[in-house]
């Protein structure tokens, strides 16, 4: 299509109009900052709070039975009895609760920020009672009251984990979504044609891709943690199998299973972060080609 | 459907009818049997104060509220019911609304992609469009990396990429600064004109109004005060509230007798429609222009508050318990301090006049706040 006017754009845009707005990077722009020593003493205290526990679990995880450093507790992690088994059900269980926490929370949360944002405050208490009432009594109910096939199946876990994981899912995922001004996005999609499903698929959940993320991570380490309840319904989790393990003969074992578990969790967060960094720059590339 | 430049200038303008709109919310009626015809290819805008009911028409026109009774009818077909992604009707907001996650382009091309258009022929229009807002070298930009009027041009190019039958434009300007909005504000117009697509505004900017719109619908709670012209609406405001909420007007009690009033000790016929019923007791709209004043030491008025607009200067006169704003030429202005006696006079042929609890109980939230001294 021809431009309107002869020469060009109707719009013939001024030159402060058309300025972009300037991208700031830390190596530009040269701050001078005073250190205050209170600072710096506020986070080597909180420093050393994180980091003397993770010291002291790693090098006791390092030790042979002689005290001295080894890889020992490590290399016999793998074959040590019932790990392998423990941590592919953990695994497949933080899957099945991944999946469905996600498929259970991010409409739900989408549809009362757009259609019952009165709701959001009673969401919010709602969806703290996990944290407020006991595992052990959630547990201890349910292993009451569901049938006996289902006590069987350990995606009974994945379900309990489910409401466990909600504080946090929710939180996460209504901050992402608070960060966008989610009706406008998703009133513009519908007037240019979009339904729910290509409007949450295109537009929402790509806009709260960290929020999501960090759910995600959030439930995961949750599943990998969470021992009473899969203690109580005999399931033998990573947290259940490190509590059962002999700690008088193979304690660094059992630590290095703990440090795993950690390092784990971190490698996995790092990664699921660095694939959503190059998706993002992919993405960018393609468009702006 | 094909989109072509010859479609664009061809005038494909849609008639827009609202046929008593009623919508309430809980015990708010925001629209309050709404009534109002848009010709194919005008340029309406809705005035009114916040909680008006403006935007809420416009909502209800593309689809994004329900109505509890009434009628929204384009081109003689009943869109009442039907969803809003159906409706065809382009719409720029009044917050940025492109999607973050996407380019200036792709922003463009995403109502195309929803009518299942192939990439290439997307990214062409998309490319076009982009050209037409004067924005082609900026496609592979992201929301974050523009300013917020290369914003609102990129989401007027992404509503008009579906060729609308309908442009709905909801205080798009707002969020701008002066200069940029001023700009913005020819442009759409022009671009308007140029392409003849029917265009509904929301504002309660009366510059933006009375200097974009074909037509003006003023609004007050839920209903239309006035469907007019903006010189007609400036000129020939059909009730108080109208007078009050569009330019200036300053409010002078009178006494009505036989369609006259005395005013300044001047006889004035009073304005025929709403004002010709009024009897007894009350107050006459006055625009700083209906009143013409003398410099007299022994004159009635005395300068109380002025003000330079720059060909213009707005004084304030005292007369006895009234106040009356008037507008002098600069050059004239200038001679005039705080505190000068003034003989005033009325310069229009004819005065509005309202009965004077109507006037008490107009809304007066959105009038522009008063003249200071400068």
């Amino acid at each position: 299509m021809a431009p309107l006017s002869g020469a060009g754009s109707v719009f013939e845009v001024s030159e402060a109009e058309n300025q972009t707005v300037p991208e700031f990077s830390t190596g530009t722009i040269r701050r001078r900052r005073r250190v205050r020593w209170w600072r710096v003493v506020v986070l080597l205290l909180s420093g050393a709070f994180f980091i003397i526990p993770l010291y002291a679990g790693i090098k006791f995880s390092l030790q042979n039975v002689q005290g001295h450093f080894s890889f020992q507790a490590y290399e016999k992690l793998p074959s040590a009895p019932g790990f392998t088994g423990a941590l592919t059900l953990s695994l497949k269980i933080a899957l099945v609760t991944m999946v469905v926490s996600t498929l259970l929370m991010v409409p739900t949360a989408i549809y009362v920020h757009v259609r019952l944002p009165r709701l959001r405050r009673l969401l919010d208490v709602v969806t703290v009672l996990p944290i407020v009432i006991p595992p052990i009594v959630l547990i201890i109910g349910v292993l009451g009251v569901f049938p006996l096939w289902a006590k069987s199946s350990p995606y009974l876990l994945s379900f309990m984990y489910v409401i466990l994981s909600m504080p946090f899912v929710y939180r996460s995922l209504d901050a992402g979504l608070g960060a966008i001004d989610l009706k406008t996005l998703t009133e513009a999609s519908r007037s240019l044609g979009g339904n729910w499903l290509t409007t949450m698929w295109r537009i929402v959940l790509p806009n709260i891709r960290p929020a999501l993320l960090s759910a995600t991570v959030l439930t995961l380490a949750l599943v990998f943690g969470e021992y009473t309840m899969a203690s109580l319904d005999l399931w033998t989790t990573i947290p259940v199998w490190i509590a059962q393990f002999q700690v008088s003969t193979d304690g660094p074992i059992q630590v290095a299973a703990s440090m795993m578990g950690l390092i784990g969790t971190w490698i996995l967060l790092m990664l699921v972060v660095s694939i959503d960094r190059s998706q993002s720059r992919r993405t960018r590339r393609k468009q702006g080609a | 459907m094909a989109y072509s430049s010859s479609q664009q200038t061809a005038g494909a303008g849609a008639a827009v009818s609202l046929e008593n709109l009623v919508r309430t919310f809980g015990s708010v009626r925001a629209l309050d049997g709404l009534s109002l015809k848009i010709e194919p290819g005008e340029f309406m805008a809705l005035l009114g104060p916040s909680g008006c009911g403006k935007t809420t028409a416009l909502r209800v026109l593309a689809g994004f509220e329900l109505l509890d009774s009434g009628r929204v009818v384009v081109d003689g077909v009943d869109l009442s019911n039907v969803n809003a992604r159906k409706r065809d009707m382009g719409m720029v907001f009044q917050s940025y609304s492109l999607f973050p996650n996407m380019n200036a382009l792709n922003n463009v091309a995403f109502g195309l992609r929803m009518r299942k258009q192939a990439a290439s022929q997307r990214r062409k229009k998309a490319g076009e469009l982009l050209e037409m807002v004067g924005l082609a070298d900026q496609a592979a930009k992201y929301p974050h990396q523009m300013s917020g009027g290369q914003q609102q041009r990129v989401a007027l190019a992404r509503a008009l990429a579906i060729e609308p039958r309908v442009l709905l434009l909801d205080e798009p300007l707002s969020a701008l600064d002066a200069m940029v909005r001023a700009e913005l504000r020819d442009q759409i117009r022009s671009l308007q004109q140029r392409l003849a697509i029917t265009t509904v505004f929301v504002t309660h900017d009366q510059e933006e109004v009375l200097s974009m719109a074909d037509r003006v619908c003023v609004m007050s709670r839920g209903h239309i005060e006035q469907v007019a012209t903006p010189a007609e609406l400036y000129s020939r405001p059909g009730t108080a509230f109208v007078a009050q909420f569009v330019g200036i007007s300053s409010r002078v009690p009178v006494d009505v007798a036989n369609k006259e009033v005395v005013i300044f000790g001047q006889r004035c016929p009073i304005r025929s429609g709403d004002s010709s019923s009024v009897v007894g007791a009350a107050d006459a709209l006055l625009r700083p222009e209906d009143i013409a004043i003398e410099v007299d030491p022994n004159g009635k008025g005395f300068v109380t508050r002025k003000s330079f607009l720059g060909a213009m200067t707005r004084l304030v006169i005292q007369i006895g318990d009234t106040s009356v704003r008037v507008d002098v030429r600069s050059d004239a202005g200038a001679d005039i301090d705080l505190g000068t006696h003034v003989r005033p006079s009325i310069v229009a042929r004819d005065v509005l006049v309202a009965p004077r609890k109507e006037i008490t109980a107009v809304d007066t939230s959105a009038t522009p706040p008063p003249p200071t001294v400068s």
